[in-house]
């Protein structure tokens, strides 16, 4: 079966192209649309995107591979992101990467067998002053210390943890 | 001496939820549009001029001057464009209008493109904001059901579409041309200027992009005019700032300030002094990229020209303090690391030099570092600085260049002791995670 998008995507899609005077500028917030929708950006997801866009599949793919946030391969149900920048290194986040390497048993870049967690470090989320900062996909968790840590990843490993969102897009 | 503290911007602790439109407009919201309608445009443009509203995103520029770029005889349409694509490491102010205050900034907005004759502004927001990518689309539709925005601006024959458009994890598309790019469905690649964005910016129409703090900054100069802001401020920079203090404090947080208060002040002030009590080793007074203070240092007011005069940048007020027992090599190397990761790759100094920086600072720290090296380092840092597009190079450079040019003993110990002299602490000064104190940011 081919891919396409929901009705209610597809009208997202529409909305999203009449905010601007160029079609292309609406690639990036349609991009997370679609991985809203496909959880990740396939190939297959990207030529959807080109067609849905009339754009040509060499720029969706040009632009979809310069953005971190812009998924090329699948990630787990919960993206735990650990901020490594400077801030949250002086309020002890190599502390809080140890504690999640330990308690998943994956190194940053992978994902658990079940492919319930994927581990990442992160660059600068801008919210120093509560740092360290933690994002579990869209939502970020601060002022976060190895017992509080090792406590939200046992809630979500138990299928308890708070409700977690999707990617940027609105 | 007791520092001063202000909330004309920073309107927290006062029970008000400022998202909700209808408390918004209670306490005055909007008003200032009517005002500057009566005004007209070019007294609007005066009187930010007048006020000397610097760019808060950290370059500094006179909004009211940069206002005054767009072509006069152009035909296209024009627009203004809002960077917030807050990811300068150290700076989280632009955050607060964004989740806790969004009518203000979107008051200054529709100000903005009133004087400037814009129909449409695209508010950029980093993707990694969902929350505040929510809570300002939330906000904009609101005024959309209230006939503030739309066909008309509260019944006056102007025109404004505000659109929130979401950035997707690239710190350089918070360079004005790279954000531009980015609106455009393109890779956040800086653009040659000139020609500069006032001329040809976004859909190759004239543009004005002006950073949150400083279009939140606009209502209230028009309220209550330029002399008041003036008042708050100093010469040439009007107003109080939002300035943001982390790292190793007793009490970080986002604190607003009239521009000059001295940096000493706010961090032993306001945010509680160094952890610990320990003496302070370093301080990055306005985001990751500034050049570093030593802890004697620090004595001076924040205004662009008093941090110029020590050598370091005012820039967007993110303060980052370490006290000593922090190994300056390895600060450094968080700092090498993101700007090699945040490169966007176009110029070749700047793809290959962060890299090897990177490389060099890992190798120093990790005792595989030869003699010489410190000297290779400054190099390649001087081979960054002004060959460039944009100044992610300096950015890189800059950092390097002033840790070593204050701490050379500390990175030449690296390299006479094998490794780094601080030991194996996970955490930099041996600060345990869980002895760190709790702070609240909201309280």
């Amino acid at each position: 079966m081919a891919l396409a998008f929901s009705p209610e995507a597809d009208r997202e899609i529409t909305d999203i192209i009449g905010r601007y005077p160029e079609r292309a500028a609406a690639l990036i917030p349609v991009l997370f649309v679609a991985q809203d929708e496909f959880t990740y950006l396939s190939e297959e997801v990207l030529e959807l995107v080109a067609e849905r866009l009339d754009l040509p599949a060499a720029k969706v793919l040009n632009t979809a591979t310069f953005y971190t946030m812009l998924r090329k391969a699948p990630v787990g149900k919960h993206h735990v992101q650990v901020c490594r920048t400077l801030s949250c290194y002086l309020r002890g986040a190599d502390q809080l990467m140890a504690t999640a390497q330990r308690k998943l048993g994956i190194a940053p870049g992978e994902t658990t067998g079940d492919g319930r967690f994927t581990l990442e470090g992160v660059e600068c989320l801008a919210a120093c002053g509560t740092a360290p900062i933690v994002r579990i996909n869209d939502v970020y968790h601060e002022n976060v210390t190895p017992a509080s840590l090792e406590r939200l990843l046992d809630a979500l490993a138990s299928g308890k943890g708070e409700p977690v969102g999707g990617g940027g897009g609105d | 001496m007791a520092v001063q503290t202000t909330n004309h911007l920073l309107r927290r602790g006062m029970g008000k939820d400022w998202r909700d439109l209808a408390t918004y407009r209670a306490a005055g919201g909007y008003q200032a549009v009517k005002k500057a309608h009566q005004m007209g445009p070019a007294a609007v443009i005066e009187e930010v001029k007048q006020g000397s509203v610097r760019g808060r995103g950290g370059a500094g520029f006179p909004a009211g001057i940069k206002w005054g770029f767009l072509p006069k005889d152009s035909d296209k349409p024009r627009y203004l464009v809002i960077n917030a694509d807050e990811g300068e490491p150290g700076t989280f102010k632009d955050t607060y209008f964004l989740k806790e205050d969004p009518h203000r900034l979107i008051e200054g907005c529709i100000i903005a493109c009133m004087a400037l004759n814009a129909h449409a502004c695209y508010i950029y927001i980093r993707g990694e904001f969902a929350e505040q990518i929510r809570t300002t689309w939330k906000a904009i539709r609101d005024c959309y059901a209230a006939g503030i925005l739309g066909r008309s601006v509260m019944g006056i024959p102007f025109a404004l579409d505000i659109y929130v458009h979401p950035g997707a994890g690239a710190y350089i598309c918070g360079e004005e041309t790279a954000l531009l790019e980015s609106l455009e469905g393109k890779p956040g690649r800086p653009r040659m200027k000139p020609p500069f964005p006032a001329v040809i910016g976004a859909f190759g129409s004239p543009t004005i992009i002006n950073n949150v703090e400083t279009i939140a900054a606009v209502p209230l100069v028009i309220e209550h005019g330029a002399a008041w802001w003036t008042a708050l401020g100093v010469d040439r920079d009007g107003g109080p700032r939002l300035v943001g203090v982390s790292g190793h404090v007793e009490r970080p947080g986002l604190f607003e300030v009239p521009t000059g208060t001295n940096l000493k002040d706010v961090i032993y002030e306001l945010a509680g002094g160094p952890l610990g009590g320990r003496a302070i080793k370093a301080v990055i007074p306005g985001g990751s990229s500034c050049k570093v203070l030593r802890g004697d240092e620090i004595d001076v007011p924040m205004t662009i020209d008093g941090l110029r005069a020590v050598g370091s940048m005012l820039g967007t007020c993110g303060i980052i303090v370490m006290v000593e027992g922090t190994c300056i090599v390895r600060a450094l190397q968080r700092l090498s690391h993101f700007y090699a990761h945040e490169s966007c790759g176009q110029c070749t100094p700047c793809r290959e030099g962060t890299g090897w920086l990177a490389r060099l600072v890992d190798q120093l720290e990790a005792g595989t570092a030869k003699q010489g090296d410190v000297d290779t380092l400054l190099d390649v840092a001087n081979e960054i600085d002004g060959n460039t597009i944009c100044a992610l190079g300096e950015a890189a450079a800059w950092p390097v260049q002033s840790y070593v040019a204050k701490f050379r003993d500390e990175f030449q110990a690296h390299i006479d002791h094998h490794g780094c002299p601080y030991g194996d602490h996970p955490t930099p000064g041996g600060f345990d995670v869980p002895g760190l104190p709790s702070v609240s940011p909201h309280a």
